[in-house]
């Protein structure tokens, strides 16, 4: 795969002749699956409640609160009517998903704080246990990519 | 009667889903074939049941998992492991640190870098090559990622290769995926024997 094809290459901008490029070669595979991993997250064919745009603007927050404004702006662009979502002084009670929106920043930047209640908060607000899942995936996802960016760009020497 | 388990430990625990996991009777075909399950392999873990409500995930990271922690070449498997363990004990996601702990003294035969981790955290008695890796995957896992140029530095001054610091980037994030979803979706839970 080019690094045209690989949102975790082309955001770190990496480049062939570098010698990080030399690296993620070796890795080339890994490299391809994260972005079917990607493609699966963030534009799955079975969606459950949270379709792709809603996907794409809580991508674009997550990625917002690692401070990431060039991944976000990737996932901005398929977020559509939701980019709202991804402004982090949005708490999405306007579009009825507070405790959801809630449940992605804390996943995403207080992990070791979460608690069972958490998790029954959304089911007592009729989350469906796939949603859930499907929420934690995506939010999960996109810490693995953010770090993966992150370290690309300090292998070539760029602060973060 | 079960109790959760908060100290970091090398015992691993039981994962006890905080969600109703898939029921294999009820599994549709697409779910089946992404868990592997054949007339001769039916045992599947509550975990692996639970990440099949999204089963297009799940039929992407396994193999993904898979390859980043044991693919030949590259970083040791121990070393990843090191990756692995520093941001689960970052994220408190007992279970994992507890399971790649263990992997980790298996690999070395040898307990004493896990022992002294979860004795005094950050601030364990570990080698120079050691210690780069775990405060650089330490500092990747907090949020937002905190690994900066003195952390890179001290890895390849501690002699990593450009490959081997890819594979702890990528066995550190791969963590910060794992430990979202073990750490959220479960407990980690001790059965009580009643004596």
């Amino acid at each position: 795969m080019t690094h045209n094809d690989s949102t975790v290459l082309t955001i770190a901008g990496v480049t062939n002749g570098r010698a990080v490029a030399d690296a993620t070669a070796t890795r080339a595979n890994i490299i391809e699956m994260t972005q079917s991993a990607e493609n699966a997250v963030l534009r799955p064919e079975d969606c459950g409640a949270f379709d792709h745009a809603t996907r794409a603007a809580l991508a674009a927050r997550v990625a917002r609160l690692s401070a990431d404004e060039a991944l976000a702006q990737h996932y901005l662009a398929g977020a559509g009517d939701h980019a709202v979502l991804a402004d982090l002084s949005e708490t999405g009670t306007g579009q009825g998903l507070g405790t959801v929106v809630a449940f992605v920043d804390k996943v995403a930047n207080q992990t070791r704080d979460i608690a069972p209640e958490d998790i029954s908060g959304l089911q007592s607000e009729g989350v469906s246990d796939a949603d859930i899942v499907r929420l934690c995936e995506l939010v999960a996802f996109l810490a693995y990519q953010i770090r993966v960016i992150a370290g690309l760009r300090l292998m070539q020497g760029e602060p973060t | 009667m079960s109790r959760v388990v908060h100290k970091f430990t090398r015992t691993v625990p039981h994962w006890q889903p905080r969600v109703t996991p898939v029921k294999l009777a009820e599994a549709t075909q697409a779910q089946l074939d992404a868990l592997q399950v054949t007339p001769s392999n039916t045992k599947v873990s509550d975990y692996v049941l639970t990440l099949a409500h999204d089963v297009e995930s799940l039929k992407v990271r396994s193999p993904l998992f898979n390859a980043i922690m044991y693919d030949s070449g590259g970083m040791s498997r121990a070393e990843r492991e090191l990756g692995a363990l520093a941001a689960s004990m970052v994220n408190r996601c007992i279970y994992c640190a507890a399971v790649h702990a263990d992997r980790h003294a298996k690999l070395e035969k040898d307990t004493a870098v896990t022992d002294t981790l979860f004795a005094k955290g950050e601030d364990a008695d570990l080698n120079d090559r050691n210690r780069a890796i775990f405060d650089f995957a330490r500092k990747s896992a907090e949020a937002p990622p905190a690994a900066g140029s003195a952390e890179m530095a001290a890895l390849r001054d501690a002699g990593l290769s450009e490959e081997e610091i890819l594979d702890l980037i990528l066995s550190s994030a791969l963590f910060g995926w794992a430990n979202r979803l073990m750490h959220v979706l479960g407990d980690p839970v001790r059965q009580e024997v009643k004596v």
